[in-house]
């Protein structure tokens, strides 16, 4: 069986990012950056109405608009729009401005629906406007139970009840979705921002009839993805339409507004919870009703696709009783896509609240409810850990017992994500020249989160080479396929595809050059045995080296002001088990990022519909609130190294227990629970009754 | 655009004084009482006197003074300052993330004051001076707050860095020993979703030349098994 190696110089420690300077330099091409010979702009028109049935759209006066020199349609004929900027046409210009123009010339005539539904709540309702013709929007709800939860109750010590609700998330990447794609006699080169290139491609292919090894898809850089970057897009399949017609590249990236509206989003969720425990605090019964939307693909038996909006639960504790039945319901609004550790955050945020709640009617610390029904080890060592990184023992009070205006709390919550192992599938290559330079090519893409570094830390590491010895090459389907980066498997993707890589260069060294050994100071010596053609050497993800399930705990420490309802997070301590760290920098990077998006989820974030007119509110970075630099609190990073179990990748478990902790800190402040997610100040106001709370509509 | 002012900060300048329009506009109220001669001759002369500020619709030469070097482009009025660096010549450092104002991507020196590229016409940039991101490494030599960042790993995707880095070479230009809350306070502006944050501050303050503490810790699983 394979094995890492110990005593590492490079796997471990701090190595600095290997496109760092492109990135502070502006010298990283990012896909939006493109400038392929002769390119032309695209741009979408969108659907004004929530639901409209669309009888024809005449591009002829779009076409006329000097610059213009392409125009399609989305769908041939007549068809039918179901969200407020479902896409309906597009066009390619020789300017932004030219496009824009044309957008405005082109002739749509549509008989809007009168009802549509935009909330939840509405959707619900048996007589609510079907999202999709003759399918309700509810979907039949799925009722799992184990033990007997009817009889688990009455024998509780203690039993809570509480309605949890979580809002949808924007994932508003700084670089939005598009691409350049060149469509000519060869076939598709598409310079994407994706998080899967293999996956860009194959969809490419199947929605332009062309056969996959027709299609390329490069990714040098781009800005971001959090779960929503996997497909090609309708947006990539417009740009390749329109690329074929003007016999140009055309380079379409969506708007802001476009990126709010229509490529994705985390579900919402309305959990209804109800836990009890017995009178030592061991959990026995849990039983949930949740429904949530993941737009117009989350009605039950819509032609929509498959987006629902469940959540696992009951989440990370294990209770003997329990009942979960849980549904989705379809709205007029953009359909969901996976968005970092998808399902888990609100699964958090639902069952962390309810444990609080539950400790409190015990009148047990939060924190021994915790460790009592936690059965993992791993966990309840981070526990204790920071507890004692955040004063645990010395801060926490009985909620809203803090003095003064501006009260001050303390909370917990945890994080149990199921993948982050490896893909099997992975393959790679290297290429090793006499002169002893090596390059590294594997088909996965580097979203941010420093997959190129760990090519290269782990690559220097087996071959007793420097990190900055080692070409990377990644982003292009060209190469050996890796997986897409989600499910926070990468680095468990590529560091075995590595190491295999680099057992089979120095093993086939060895044969060619007779040298024992070609590590460290007989590299070059072995290389210049090649004598004048390169070697190329393939491997594959083994196993042995990665694993799955990383789980973590985070506390934070807020301060409420219950004059004015704001909420300001003081600290946040994480503490999260990362396998064999391979790049401490980049590692600390992530979890520093998972916590603020956290927070961003928490605090600030939410969709909002109008539900008199359909449209979305706040399609823009003014009205939908992501965490600033200002917002940032203190943050201390506890990396749990566990090189017994391999790699393992952190990038969504980071993220999952940050709303739950400050939820629970802000209810430990003020002693009273706001069970919706964001907790803005209104809603603060609202659960201390200094003023009524919003309106339902 | 000679009376352009630039504001501070990072909103967009604004053109100071009268447009042609609202000018000939109040002058057609005045010209209702004169002779019609005086009218002609008095409207040809403001014709004269503002035939510099009408500007397209079509393209017209534009000259801008960016990283040093003179750009010299055949731009529509309406294109901005963000879009004639990024699509008219090859300066794509300045990233757009919104175009409106809100999220700093694009933010490039002018006159040395951080602004919104997109939130500036282009042709507004004339006869200022220019500096984008490509601009800040001299030689190949990258800038101590550059290097800071390179270092702190002060960027993960990078998209939002090029604005980064420029708001805070703003802020070291004026204040080259800031306090952790000042640098949060000139990069408020520019927003970054992979929540680098923390970094960033590092970075800067190690750029200044001050001490800061990383909290982060790294603990071997087995030694906390042990306990």
């Amino acid at each position: 069986m394979p094995a890492w190696p110990t005593n590492n110089k490079y796997i471990s420690q701090s190595t600095i990012r290997v496109d760092a300077v492109a990135k502070v330099t502006g010298r990283a091409r990012y896909s939006s950056d493109i400038q392929a010979e002769g390119w032309l702009y695209g741009m979408i028109l969108r659907s004004q109405w929530p639901a409209a049935d669309i009888s024809s759209v005449d591009l002829e006066p779009a076409r006329k608009i000097p610059g213009i020199k392409a125009a399609v349609t989305v769908k041939e004929g007549s068809f039918t729009v179901r969200y407020y900027g479902e896409e309906i046409a597009a066009v390619a210009g020789t300017t932004k401005q030219a496009c824009l123009d044309a957008l405005r010339a082109i002739v749509v005539k549509a008989s809007p629906h009168d009802q549509f539904v935009v909330k939840e709540e509405d959707a619900r309702q048996p007589d609510s406007a079907p999202v999709w013709q003759g399918s309700p929007n509810a979907s039949k709800p799925r009722v799992r139970e184990t033990g007997n939860v009817d009889s688990a109750f009455p024998e509780c010590a203690a039993v809570i009840e509480g309605f949890y609700s979580t809002p949808i998330q924007i994932h508003n990447p700084m670089e939005t979705h598009g691409s350049t794609v060149s469509w000519n006699d060869e076939g598709v080169t598409s310079w994407a921002s994706t998080q899967g290139i293999s996956s860009v491609r194959d969809g490419l292919a199947g929605a332009l009839s062309l056969d996959q090894s027709q299609v390329r898809v490069i990714t040098d850089f781009m800005g971001g993805g959090f779960g929503a970057k996997f497909g090609a897009g309708v947006e990539g399949v417009l740009a390749a339409r329109l690329s074929r017609e003007a016999k140009a590249p055309v380079r379409l990236m969506l708007t802001r507004f476009d990126q709010a509206l229509a490529v994705g989003n985390r579900p919402s969720s309305f959990q209804k919870i109800r836990i009890g425990a017995l009178a030592d605090g061991t959990l026995h019964a849990f039983e949930m009703e949740n429904y949530g939307t993941a737009g117009i693909g989350a009605g039950g038996d819509s032609g929509g696709g498959g987006g629902g909006a469940n959540i696992p639960a009951p989440y990370l504790y294990k209770v003997p009783n329990a009942r979960v039945n849980q549904w989705s319901v379809a709205v007029n609004a953009g359909s969901s896509r996976a968005f970092r550790a998808p399902g888990n955050p609100p699964a958090s945020f639902g069952m962390e609240s309810a444990m609080d709640d539950l400790a409190l009617k015990l009148g047990m610390d939060p924190l021994e409810l915790r460790l009592k029904n936690d059965s993992n080890k791993i966990r309840q060592h981070e526990y204790r850990l920071g507890a004692k990184k955040i004063g645990w023992k010395e801060k926490y009070r009985p909620p809203g017992s803090s003095s003064g205006v501006v009260k001050t709390g303390i909370g917990c919550a945890a994080a149990a994500w199921p993948a982050g192992g490896g893909t099997r599938s992975t393959q790679g290559e290297a290429q090793i020249s006499p002169d002893g330079s090596i390059e590294f090519r594997i088909g996965v893409q580097d979203i941010g989160t420093g997959t190129k570094t760990v090519i290269a830390v782990v690559a220097a590491e087996l071959l007793g080479l420097k990190p900055s010895q080692i070409t990377v090459r990644v982003g292009d389907t060209n190469y050996p396929a890796g997986p897409g980066s989600g499910g926070s498997t990468t680095c468990a993707s590529v560091s075995p595809t590595v190491y295999d890589i680099c057992s089979n260069a120095l093993s086939q060294l060895q044969t060619l050059s007779g040298i024992p050994d070609a590590r460290g100071d007989n590299w070059f010596a072995a290389c210049k045995k090649l004598g004048v053609s390169p070697l190329t050497v393939h491997g594959q993800w083994q196993p042995g080296l990665s694993a799955d399930h990383a789980g973590g705990v985070q506390f934070a420490e807020v301060a409420v002001d219950t004059e004015t309802g704001l909420v300001t997070v003081l600290k946040v301590v994480g503490v999260h088990d990362c396998g064999l760290i391979i790049d401490r920098l980049t590692l600390e990077s992530q979890i520093n990022g998972g916590i603020i998006m956290g927070m961003g989820y928490a605090l600030y974030e939410e969709r909002v519909m109008d539900d008199l007119s359909g449209v979305m509110l706040n399609p823009n970075f003014e009205t939908y609130k992501v965490p600033g630099i200002s917002d940032v609190p203190e943050i201390e990073v506890v990396l749990v190294n566990m090189p017994e179990r391999g790699v393992i990748g952190i990038g969504e478990p980071s993220t999952v227990p940050t709303a739950g902790a400050i939820a629970n800190a802000v209810a430990n402040a003020i002693g009273v629970r706001v069970t919706s997610l964001p907790i803005t100040p209104a809603k603060v106001l609202a659960a201390l009754g200094k003023v009524p709370p919003a309106m339902k509509s | 655009m000679k009376n352009a002012e630039t504001t501070g900060g990072k909103t967009g300048g604004k053109t100071g004084g009268f447009s042609r329009r609202t000018f000939l506009k109040g002058l057609g109220t005045t010209a209702a009482t004169a002779m019609a001669a005086q009218t002609v001759a008095v409207a040809e002369e403001l014709e004269k006197a503002n035939a510099e500020r009408v500007f397209g619709p079509g393209a017209i030469p534009v000259t801008l003074s960016v990283n040093g070097q003179k750009l010299k482009l055949m731009l529509e009025p309406r294109v901005t300052l963000l879009d004639a660096l990024r699509n008219y010549s090859s300066l794509t450092g300045a990233k757009e993330g919104c175009d409106r104002a809100a999220c700093g991507a694009c933010t490039v020196l002018f006159d040395g004051v951080p602004v919104y590229s997109c939130q500036k016409l282009a042709l507004e940039g004339q006869g200022h001076t220019i500096t984008t991101i490509e601009g800040l490494s001299q030689g190949g030599e990258l800038t101590p707050l550059q290097k800071a960042f390179v270092e702190k790993d002060a960027l993960q995707c990078g998209y939002c860095t090029p604005g980064f880095v420029m708001s805070a070479t703003a802020l070291l230009a004026n204040n080259p020993s800031p306090t952790p809350g000042e640098i949060k306070h000139a990069c408020a502006g520019n927003l970054c979703r992979c929540g680098t944050h923390p970094h960033i501050v590092a970075a800067v303050l190690q750029a200044a030349g001050i001490q800061n503490e990383n909290k982060t810790e790294v603990v071997n699983y087995a030694s906390l098994a042990d306990e």
